[in-house]
């Protein structure tokens, strides 16, 4: 049995936070409080397993993915490959890609063969499945985040805070995150609420059931320059791997304030070996961030045209691109690009909520 | 490999970390060749001149004011540090500190305990069940019902044989039902051949159904002793009903004393010393622990030698929360009458003297072999420096009871921790916070890892995402000069 694994209520007592290693989870299921409980046990049940299912093939995991290539053991990384291989061919990936969406499908999966919710969402880190019965509906915000230079962090120490705070709500490098709607300190809502400016509703008829956020600022390394790019797509693992492909598509080939570093230099054992990842990106004159945006958004709607993905919002310093804008549902803001007061703020998808939440 | 990169063995992904870098999960990173753990975790923070207690800070979400920690004012608890167990690793965090000019050390580790449970007091007199009886949660065996106390029923739940020596369904149950209680969560237990009762850390506890407002004043003799005076020429019997001691009046010492003339009552149940007696029924959920609900069901007919019709008979239960008056009839049957005025206030008396009854969860846990060697190169020599109050134990900031001779077995009052204090493991065990704070010279003599010991602002420094909550009041503050928890 292994021990390292960490299994609690969050002190609002309806979440359940599971922490592994480097995997890190909110869970949070709804229905009857029976069937919560049977959904949160069969899910700590099944959690102590993940981390070391994944390292033993986790040197296959690290390769790069080809199209025809083999198949790992574990229904983990077997969710990982298949998200990756619809870009085996054309590009450089690995499964670990999707592991943040692969993990948060395994255990939202466990929880819904379990017992009967109506509702539940796992959040790995930013990369979060949901599930949503018949009726049942998501509302997710859109929401402007501080510049990291705000938060004099250096880039070691930024990390997630979601496990101790009662909302995870300001990931220290461009992310994404999650609330509901009770048992949130009103505080911490109105921050949200100053800052929210658009929101979008997931319901049960729509077929999303992912969403992930990939970008240089974050916790993975990104081979582009979006500070965060959010994608809604019908799995987490599948929205996993297009953020990464997408957010690596934003970029402005041999820009000179662009800081990039070969990822072995700064993780000797990274999955992307020598490739150059970004590690600064300077100000950029505003031709410059859309023609950035631009690649990222014509992959990105080529995915949204081969069914890979369902929506994504991209951002670059201040700057946000919308792909399948109607699944965005930001009718308030009809404008193509949105655009912040320099260095004040970003946009990010930063969470859903259940029905309302943002509004009270 | 790297040269100067550092393995990390904290999790089976292995990272090697550069120096300045972290590892992927962001928790562990390489400071100058060490690993060391960056982790969120509660801080207790003193409120000078504030009187709430436990407000958590918000995280992330406020900026550092740049002030910083002042060392005699923040002590930093285990919860949420972690743990290195099984490793020889040393704890996640020793900090050291400043206190009136003293170099503190306080090393703060997660236990996972599996040999450990709660001792619950609930004060009732009403009967759960048989001592050994075995105490059920969700149907699994989960504690047994241990000798009561003067005024309580005690249980004793969780210990090793449940987490671990049963089924796996009794060991999560019963780890459940720990981690509830201990986190100030209410818990239904089922009693066999008892009662069901609802218990919670400071609450009153619910049994069959019924809230449980007050303890008994005293036993039923202990009553009748202390009531004698006030009843005296306002009625000529009492019955004070007690499933331990059925006390009367004119029998009773007491009675003897103000010269209460004999009524000519008979008790049921076996007579002790005069004036008190055993069984009288048996125990329940009714007046004064017993299982009777009409109290004329205790008493036999009265001697008609003695006796005399108008006789007046009060009988009243251990809390004052059952009573009832009589006068005998020409025939000497007692016949219910209303509670004349001047007997009310010595009903009432009885039930204010009952102090509310609550739930008492202790939380109880042994800090085993791997544990202190977090902490000392030489284990025993932790134990040792405990025993010799040199060393000072807390759990989550809160002053804990260390039991006399070997090892470190320790108690604390759940309700005195921050929320929330405990976690879990899936072994099952449970994960508490403990803390060891000594001064810095006599860490470095029981072989502690003085390489590992950093300033508390450095922790501050490195982590904003630590809970800051005002410490319970009542609490001892953790660093003040004083005894140890062994007192």
């Amino acid at each position: 049995m292994n021990i390292r694994a960490q299994i609690r209520m969050l002190p609002d007592n309806r979440r359940l936070h599971m922490h592994d290693g480097p995997i890190d989870l909110i869970v949070e299921a709804f229905g009857r409080p029976m069937d919560i409980k049977a959904a949160y046990r069969a899910a700590a049940q099944r959690f102590p397993t993940v981390l070391d299912e994944l390292c033993e093939e986790l040197k296959f995991l690290r390769q790069p993915t080809r199209p025809d290539g083999p198949l790992p053991q574990g229904p983990i990384a077997r969710r990982m490959v298949a998200a990756v291989t619809p870009y085996a061919a054309t590009t450089f990936i690995t499964p670990m890609a999707a592991v943040a969406g692969a993990v948060a499908e395994e255990i939202l999966g466990i929880m819904t063969h379990a017992a009967e919710l109506s509702r539940a969402y796992v959040n790995d880190g930013g990369d979060i499945a949901l599930h949503l019965g018949p009726g049942e509906r998501f509302v997710v915000g859109m929401m402007e985040y501080p510049r990291p230079e705000a938060i004099a962090l250096p880039r070691e120490l930024a990390r997630y805070t979601f496990p101790n705070s009662p909302v995870f709500l300001c990931a220290p490098r461009g992310s994404s995150s999650l609330s509901t709607s009770n048992g949130t300190p009103r505080s911490e809502y109105e921050l949200q609420r100053n800052t929210l400016f658009g929101t979008t509703t997931l319901d049960f008829t729509h077929p999303v059931r992912g969403i992930a956020t990939s970008g240089w600022r974050g916790r993975s390394f990104s081979l582009g320059i979006a500070d965060a790019v959010t994608v809604l797509a019908d799995t987490a693992a599948q929205a996993d791997a297009a953020a990464t492909v997408i957010a690596n598509a934003v970029d402005l080939p041999g820009h000179p304030a662009v800081v990039r570093i070969a990822a072995n230099e700064l993780q000797p054992d990274t999955d992307l070996a020598d490739r150059p990842v970004t590690q600064g990106v300077g100000e950029l004159r505003l031709d410059e961030i859309h023609a950035a945006l631009s690649a990222g958004a014509q992959v990105a709607d080529q995915l949204r045209r081969q069914g890979l993905i369902r929506a994504a919002a991209l951002n670059l310093q201040s700057e946000t691109r919308l792909v399948g804008r109607r699944n965005f549902g930001l009718d308030e803001y009809p404008v193509e690009s949105i655009r912040f007061g320099k260095g004040t703020a970003s946009a990010v998808p930063i969470g859903a909520t259940s029905d309302g939440g943002f509004s009270r | 490999m790297a040269d100067d990169a550092i393995r990390c063995d904290a999790c089976p992904v292995l990272c090697y970390i550069k120096p300045g870098r972290t590892g992927s999960c962001d928790r562990y990173g390489n400071h100058d060749g060490q690993l060391v753990r960056l982790d969120p975790h509660v801080m207790l923070e003193r409120a000078q001149s504030r009187g709430e207690s436990l407000v958590p800070f918000l995280g992330k979400s406020r900026e550092w004011d740049g002030n910083l920690v002042n060392d005699a004012q923040t002590f930093v608890t285990a919860i949420g540090a972690g743990t290195t167990y099984p490793d020889y690793k040393p704890a996640p965090f020793i900090i050291s500190s400043q206190v009136q000019g003293v170099d503190m050390v306080t090393v703060v580790t997660e236990g996972i305990f599996s040999y450990c449970g709660v001792k619950l007091k609930i004060d009732t007199d009403r009967h759960l069940g048989a001592e050994c009886s075995i105490v059920r949660a969700q149907g699994e065996a989960v504690g047994h019902v241990t000798t009561s106390e003067y005024g309580s029923q005690m249980l004793s739940l969780g210990g090793v044989r449940h987490l671990t020596g049963g089924s796996r369904h009794e060991g999560t149950v019963t780890c459940d039902t720990l981690l509830h209680l201990c986190n100030g969560k209410a818990v239904e237990l089922q009693i066999d051949n008892g009662a069901k009762v609802v218990v919670q850390a400071g609450k009153a506890p619910i049994v069959d159904g019924m809230q449980e407002e007050r303890m008994r004043v005293g036993c039923g003799s202990a009553t009748i002793g202390m009531f004698a005076k006030q009843w005296f020429g306002k009625v000529d019997e009492v019955v004070v009903v007690d499933d331990h001691i059925t006390g009367v009046l004119s029998e009773h010492q007491a009675g003897k004393l103000l010269d209460i003339p004999e009524t000519g009552i008979k008790m049921k149940g076996r007579r002790s010393t005069p004036g008190r007696y055993f069984k009288v029924a048996e125990p329940g959920t009714s007046w004064g622990g017993t299982n009777i609900t009409d109290p004329l069901s205790i008493l036999a007919p009265f001697d008609p030698e003695v006796a005399k019709p108008g006789l007046r008979l009060l009988m009243v239960s251990t809390t004052g929360e059952q009573y009832a008056y009589y006068e005998l009839d020409d025939a000497l049957r007692p016949v219910e009458r209303n509670l004349p005025p001047s007997l009310q206030e010595s009903v009432a008396r009885i039930r204010e003297n009952c102090e509310p009854a609550l739930c008492t969860v202790l939380f109880m846990g042994g800090a085993g072999g791997s544990l202190r060697a977090g902490v000392t190169e030489n284990p025993v020599k932790l134990t040792l420096s405990v025993r010799d109050a040199l060393t000072r134990v807390t759990s989550g900031g809160a002053p804990v009871y260390v039991w006399p001779g070997g090892g470190i077995t320790y108690m604390v009052d759940v309700s005195r921790m921050p929320e929330n204090a405990f976690g879990y493991v899936p072994t099952p065990a449970l994960v508490a916070p403990i803390e060891f704070t000594m001064k810095l010279d006599d860490y470095a003599a029981l072989g502690g890892h003085m390489d590992h010991v950093r300033p508390l602002h450095s922790i501050h420094r490195a982590d904003d995402g630590s809970r800051r909550v005002a410490p319970r009041e009542g609490n001892p503050w953790p660093l003040s000069a004083g005894k140890s928890g062994r007192e």
